[in-house]
């Protein structure tokens, strides 16, 4: 059998210096900033860590007429842990989470997530709101925030609006934001009764996932699932939720052949495709053991292992 | 407030500088072709391969990924910085230990180095390797490099 895989644009060559001219803003409110969204419109991109913007600009793949960095406008950048909500800001950084105690103790699949992805220096500059607004079916924080139930801010000079994550996600590169709007905050309910896992392949530790998985998981001391919530990135046009695989692995048994059965049936629920990272049926194949894997760890973290 | 030249000012290497650049200027090209400064290499001028690290308020940042006007008012050190009263021990570690052959990718190694041990001062290789692996090298493979480093390390640690 013969596979195709796309080749990759070498015409779109990087260069010293973004090859086109833009409009620079630089807000020092969020008031500002949400002003000249509703003044530019579509014309305008928001710029804050810059890892996928500046690439995308650098390559000619987007030219942005306006560009609107938000770093300096204060108090976008925080975690604040409350009674029942973990609350994260558009400017705090993957490595901000990565260091977050808060973040490890209350949300480790989006602790394991945050920890391999990219280089020091990438989580570093990006956000987790900016890895979310790419939209890329590949981003590693968005499987954990799926199972976590996450909501999502959005503000514009007509108001706010919170929309639960998974309706966040369109499809590659386009989520549900409105022209005007600018993403402030995600919102993560705490969830004391189970744990969380993320697991993932890529062809090298830098790069993008081949495939993931998110699991949030009850499990009984005696490992039989008792509530779990899956998602899956790299093998939908968007990171999903599996919720047919999360109804029929309910009541199975850590292990056993019946949550191995129950496992391959994502099939039904993935659409994986062949580029150049992976092959489609890789992705088939390793995202049922990346589930696994995943469900694997949360019961050990239960368990109180230090996973 | 529409900009089409901006002026910015900065620390370099503890030097106070100021320009006017365009707002599409990019920090690498500012460094290296208006200030001098060429231990700032391109790479890949995507973010892969850690060549173009410098320090930004002391925290490494990627100068082919960063616009000259976002670095307004901050602190940037670069491997000339560093290195300003002599080597430093890192970078006699490097050549102790043969962990350069055409030289490319030392810089961003360095300051990677230099940001690793301000952060954990006693690495295990490990930490190494997790500190470096957003630079690539296509010479040495890797394992002099990772020798120099936990050398410095240890010279530090018992100074």
């Amino acid at each position: 059998m013969v596979i195709e895989i796309p080749l990759v644009n070498i015409t779109a060559r990087n260069t010293h210096i973004i090859p086109f001219e833009f409009e620079y803003y630089e807000p020092r409110s969020l008031e500002e900033a949400l002003e000249l969204l509703a003044k530019f419109k579509g014309e305008a991109k928001i710029l804050a860590g810059g890892t996928d913007l500046l690439v995308k600009m650098k390559t000619r793949i987007i030219e942005p007429k306006v560009i609107v960095n938000i770093k300096r406008i204060q108090g976008l950048r925080y975690i604040i842990e409350e009674n029942e909500h973990i609350r994260i800001g558009a400017l705090t950084t993957l490595r901000d989470i990565e260091k977050s105690t808060i973040v490890e103790k209350n949300l480790p699949a989006l602790h394991d997530a945050v920890k391999v992805m990219g280089s020091i220096q990438i989580r570093n500059m990006a956000t987790l709101v900016g890895n979310l607004c790419n939209a890329s079916p590949a981003a590693d924080t968005a499987p954990p925030l799926l199972v976590y139930n996450a909501r999502v801010v959005a503000m514009s000079t007509r108001g706010k609006r919170f929309i639960p994550l998974e309706e966040f996600f369109k499809g590659p590169g386009i989520t549900a934001l409105e022209p005007d709007e600018m993403l402030v905050e995600v919102i993560v309910k705490k969830n004391n009764k189970g744990s969380s896992a993320f697991e993932k392949v890529s062809r090298v530790v830098v790069d993008l996932a081949i495939a993931s998985a998110a699991v949030y998981a009850e499990i009984s001391s005696d490992g039989v699932i008792e509530d779990s919530r899956v998602a899956v990135g790299s093998v939908a046009p968007k990171p999903i939720r599996t919720r047919i695989l999360e109804e029929r692995i309910k009541g199975l048994r850590l292990g056993s052949e019946e949550l191995k059965k129950a496992i391959y049936e994502i099939d039904r629920e993935i659409s994986p495709i062949t580029d150049v990272r992976s092959t489609a049926e890789y992705r088939r194949h390793i995202v049922k053991v990346l589930v696994w894997n995943a469900i694997e760890r949360v019961y050990r973290r239960i368990r109180g292992e230090c996973v | 407030m529409c900009i089409n030249m901006v002026k910015v000012a900065f620390k370099v290497n503890g030097e106070h500088i100021e320009l006017d650049v365009s707002p599409r200027e990019l920090l690498i090209n500012t460094l290296r072709s208006k200030l001098g400064l060429t231990s700032v290499k391109y790479g890949c001028g995507i973010g892969e391969c850690g060549a173009c690290t410098v320090l930004v308020n002391g925290e490494p940042v990627l100068a082919c990924l960063t616009l000259t006007v976002d670095v307004n008012s901050k602190d940037i050190i670069t491997l000339e910085g560093l290195s300003k009263n002599g080597l430093t021990d890192i970078q006699r570690a490097f050549i102790e230990e043969g962990a350069i052959q055409c030289g490319y990718c030392t810089p961003g190694f360095i300051i990677m180095a230099e940001y690793m041990l301000r952060e954990v001062p006693n690495p295990t290789i490990s930490d190494v390797k997790e500190y470096l692996k957003g630079n690539l090298c296509r010479c040495t493979g890797y394992i002099n490099i990772f020798r120099a480093v936990l050398k410095a390390a240890k010279s530090r640690v018992s100074r």
